[in-house]
């Protein structure tokens, strides 16, 4: 049962007690690693957890959602930088607390961490970062051991999902005790794998209160030069710390090769080369350099294996120890056996095996498409029909940049849309009408402020905002749009017209979706429009909070001229008949996927699109 | 260095592959269950993300005393569950070549990708290769058609059912486990035709072992007899231009998106590669200005 079906579920029970005693139970059951996190951060007691969707974290917050709001207040924010903040001044108030994203996602919330690493806690504070090697639904791989070396602050890198529960509960201890915002650092392959973990009880703890020293909490010039040298003395300090068997761990084997190696990495290598001697580190940032010296004096040959960046491997070279690594193993993409595996036949270690020939086949092209029916479909073929420059912005409408819509020219960061369309148009070159075009949830992540920005710097400019009332990329998330918090309850709704007029924005319109013609006239008049015109597109996701279907449309083949008009949409109930007319394919529907939209019989020029008779 | 002496015996890979909404995670936790049922620890590996997309799903499911790559390495899966056929054909590769078990649905879910091309003549980019000469290639394993096994017993939605049916021959657990789990995993209401679908798969494979391959390969789909190649054609957009008063309604009506009005106001085409041919422009001119022709190419005489 996923999370959300779960926190569902808990809704209608009342007997809280047996669920408290089941909660506590020590049991060793299969978990993602997202749900073991999860897990580890109730186990630790934390009190407050916030934060903002995005895949490979997005199920940790969900997950948390299923333990009782008495024990853990658990929220989805506006943006990362927000959630951030809030688990911030849960911990200057002096209880445990956790914030959970992306690996883009921190950089959206690096500003309050550069600081809090100076600023240190109070109550444990714990960052938990998933990182995305092989970008299988992200904007790029970065690495996010860099960030933990540039702030300063410890990152633990779990391999399995019982490691992932025991560093975040380790984690808040590591926290508390050298008073240092730690990050927890996942992968996809973590996040999405099930493995067994056994679990502890929950250990509640006393709130510290709040901590009247303005010294370590205001961080003023200054404040920060004192506190800067106490950073750096806690580098060494948990350097030392980290130079114990229980977090380094020496795992004696064969010492012609010696393997360093952390997160899921270290999976592949005993995959690989289980004999060898290998030093399991926990931590990529500080390193106990003492240790790592005496494991590698102890093996002829040293290799670093660690996905991406070369974070380890450098820290070594810096303190000279020869140690071996991306010159074997890649630096882009993530891991796995093969790789790994490769990596040591080119390096010697293991003999080269003459692979099979690869059989002959040829698998269809299966790219992730727009669904049967998404409200966003029209609002792109509209754009499309006005021919604009159209920055886009990070969604499920990002799929319009694709073909058949292909109406996205750029795509940067979440809220980027906007600002961009400013800077085209400031810079004077262009000569089609300017769009910006974003989605509700990424509108209010990073859109408010480029909105300000447009109107107070005079940019003509036009806004879409994509209204489908849900987060949809990341699998159905609330936001202050919905009207409805992480746990399902009613809250406050942001009404979207409101919202953009009181940034100033004068030409605002709402439409429905799935009225391709208004959708359109609002379009034309909004570009005609000189200054910031806003068009609202207006309609719920199919897909989430509830999947809709309504009854489907069949073409009458009679009536099909085979023109193809209606493929423009991309839509994956519509497809190729077996019937032709002069060369071309007719098209049918598929009645089982159809959700009835009308968007395409709105579309066909010969009209020969309608409801299925019965 | 031999990397090969393991400790414990290497752990068994089953790799579940299929289109998202066909149930690839379901599938892959019963089987999870079942592992776990024995005592033995298990990794399953999924990526999220573009799945429910109408993307590709593969499920990377890893048993045994000690597991420790969650992906299974390829050329190891020592059984390839594909829910779709051409899925199936995408990880191929990743089977065992000396004894890996190949179970394919022969469902077709065809993507909005193969229909791309809308040139005349043009025909579906979905895989050509047919179970028939996959499965002489491959040479052992099953290719059927669960979906309509499932129908037949009036529930089409059962075919996941029918598959861990045939699964369960390929594996040596006990038979009782799987239809306990199965029983615990779904909705009471549907118990009854999941339990039927479970043992028409395993029906189905104590059928078909019987009958010797060659037999077997006749009753599977073929290659699909080659679509007549049409005569190459020209198109010619031609316009009347003094008929053309600029109401530009072919241009917003043009599937290819390749008309304009011009600086003169009458529309013309702008890409003649894009120009498919589809005369939606000749038909919807409320003024017969447009006149689509294809002219056949003639064959350069020699
Ligand atoms: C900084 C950052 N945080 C989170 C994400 C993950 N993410 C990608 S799209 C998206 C939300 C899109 O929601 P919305 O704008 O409402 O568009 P929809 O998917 O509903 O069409 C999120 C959270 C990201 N890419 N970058
Ligand atoms: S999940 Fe919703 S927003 Fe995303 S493609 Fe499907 S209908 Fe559109
Ligand atoms: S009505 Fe047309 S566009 Fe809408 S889901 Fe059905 S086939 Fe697709």
């Amino acid at each position: 049962m996923d999370a959300k079906a779960r926190i569902r579920e808990q809704d209608d029970t009342d007997d809280a007690g047996a669920a408290r005693a089941a909660l506590d139970t020590v049991a060793t059951r299969p978990m993602i690693g997202n749900e073991a996190i999860a897990r580890g951060a109730w186990e630790a007691g934390v009190k407050v957890a916030a934060a903002y969707p995005g895949t490979p974290s997005t199920e940790i917050m969900e997950f948390v959602g299923i333990f009782p709001a008495g024990d853990i207040k658990a929220q989805w924010s506006t943006n990362e930088k927000v959630a951030m903040d809030v688990a911030i001044g849960a911990s200057f108030a002096g209880v445990r607390a956790m914030t959970a994203m992306k690996h883009v996602g921190l950089n959206v919330a690096s500003d309050p961490l550069m600081s809090q690493a100076y600023i240190g806690v109070n109550g444990g504070l714990v960052i938990v970062v998933c990182d995305d090697p092989g970008i299988h639904s992200s904007q790029n791989e970065q690495d996010t051991r860099m960030f933990a070396r540039f702030a300063q602050v410890p990152v633990l890198e779990p391999s399995d999902a019982q490691e992932a529960l025991d560093y975040t509960r380790w984690a808040f201890e590591i926290s508390e005790r050298f008073d240092t915002p730690v990050i927890v650092r996942s992968t996809t392959r973590l996040s999405h794998t099930r493995s067994p973990v056994t679990t502890g009880p929950r250990v509640a703890r006393e709130p510290l209160g709040f901590n009247e020293d303005p010294v370590k909490n205001v961080i003023i010039p200054a404040h920060a030069r004192l506190a800067h040298p106490r950073v750096l003395e806690r580098e060494a300090k948990l350097a030392a710390y980290f130079d114990d068997p229980e977090f380094t761990r020496w795992e004696e084997g064969d010492t012609s090769v010696g393997v360093i190696t952390v997160s899921t990495s270290y999976a592949y290598v005993k995959e690989v080369l289980p004999d060898a001697a290998t030093l399991k580190l926990a931590s990529s940032y500080p390193l106990a350099l003492d240790r790592i010296r005496a494991f590698c004096d102890s093996v002829d040959r040293v290799f670093v294996v660690e996905e991406l960046e070369p974070v380890i491997e450098t820290a070594l070279h810096a303190a000279g120890i020869a140690a071996e690594g991306k010159a074997w193993f890649p630096r882009v993409g993530e891991f796995s056996p093969e790789n790994v595996r490769e990596g040591f036949r080119k390096a010697g270690v293991l003999e080269a095996v003459a692979a099979p020939e690869p059989w002959a086949v040829t698998p269809t092209m299966r790219p992730p498409v727009l669904c049967s029916g998404c409200p966003h479909t029209t609002s792109y073929m509209a754009v499309r029909a006005v021919e604009g420059r159209v920055a886009g912005d990070i969604g499920c409408y990002t799929l319009a940049a694709v073909d058949p819509l292909k109406a996205i020219d750029t795509c940067v960061s979440m809220g980027s849309s906007i600002g961009n369309a400013v800077g085209l148009y400031k810079a004077g070159q262009e000569t089609r009408p300017i769009i910006a075009t974003i989605g509700d949830s990424t509108f209010l992540h990073g859109g408010i402020p480029p909105l300000i920005d447009a109107v107070y710097n005079n940019a003509n400019i036009t806004v879409m905002i994509l209204d489908n009332h849900i987060v949809a990329m990341t699998g159905g998330q609330d936001h202050p749009g919905t009207g409805k918090t992480l746990r399902g309850d009613e809250t406050h709704r942001i009404d979207f017209e409101e919202m953009v007029r009181a940034c100033g924005v004068k030409s605002v319109r709402t439409v429905d979706s799935y009225d391709v013609a208004s959708v359109y006239q609002a379009l034309r008049e909004a570009i005609e429009y000189r200054g910031v015109a806003v068009v609202i597109s207006n309609r719920p996701c199919v897909l989430d909070p509830v999947k809709l279907k309504g009854s489907p449309l069949q073409v009458r083949a009679d009536g099909c001229t085979a023109c193809q008009s209606c493929m423009n949409l991309g839509c994956p109930s519509l497809g190729w008949s077996d019937e032709m007319l002069d060369g071309f394919h007719k098209i049918t529907i598929d009645e089982s996927s159809c959700i009835g939209c009308t968007l395409c019989a709105q579309i066909c020029p010969s009209d020969c699109i309608r409801p299925v008779a019965n | 260095m031999d990397g090969s002496s393991e400790k414990a015996p290497a752990p068994r890979n089953v790799l579940i592959v299929g289109v998202g909404g066909q149930g690839v995670i379901l599938v892959s936790k019963v089987l999870a269950l079942i592992c776990q049922r024995q005592g033995l620890e298990v990794k399953q590996s999924e990526v999220h993300g573009m799945a429910k997309r109408g993307g590709g799903v593969f499920s990377h499911v890893r048993f045994g005393p000690k597991v420790w790559s969650p992906t299974i390495p390829q050329g190891e899966a020592d059984v390839l569950l594909a829910m779709e056929w051409s899925e199936g054909l995408r990880w191929l590769n990743h089977m065992r070549r000396d004894g890996g078990t190949f179970i394919a649905d022969t469902r077709r879910i065809i993507p909005p990708f193969a229909f791309r091309s809308r040139k005349h003549g043009s025909q579906s980019a979905y895989s050509s290769q047919a179970p028939r000469e996959v499965m002489e290639m491959v040479g052992s394993g099953y290719a059927l058609d669960a979906s309509k096994i499932a129908a037949d017993l009036g529930e089409k939605r059962a075919a996941n059912t029918v598959l861990l049916g045939v699964l369960s021959m390929a594996l040596e657990f006990p038979v009782e486990d799987w239809r306990e789990v199965i029983a615990e995993t779904v909705p009471a209401k549907a118990l009854e035709v999941n339990r039927l679908a479970f043992e028409a798969g395993r029906d189905w494979v104590e059928t078909t072992r019987a009958i010797p391959l060659a037999e077997r390969l006749k009753d599977l789909p073929g290659r699909e007899a080659e679509a007549e190649t049409l005569a190459p054609v020209d198109i010619r957009f031609e316009i009347t231009a003094e008929w053309c008063k600029g109401c530009d309604i072919c241009v917003k009506m043009c599937p290819e998106r390749c008309l304009r009005l011009n600086d003169r106001l009458v529309a013309e085409l702008t890409d003649a590669q894009a120009c498919t041919g589809c005369r939606i422009c000749e038909w919807l001119c409320p003024d017969f200005a447009i006149r689509v022709q294809r002219v056949p190419v003639l064959e350069p005489v020699a």
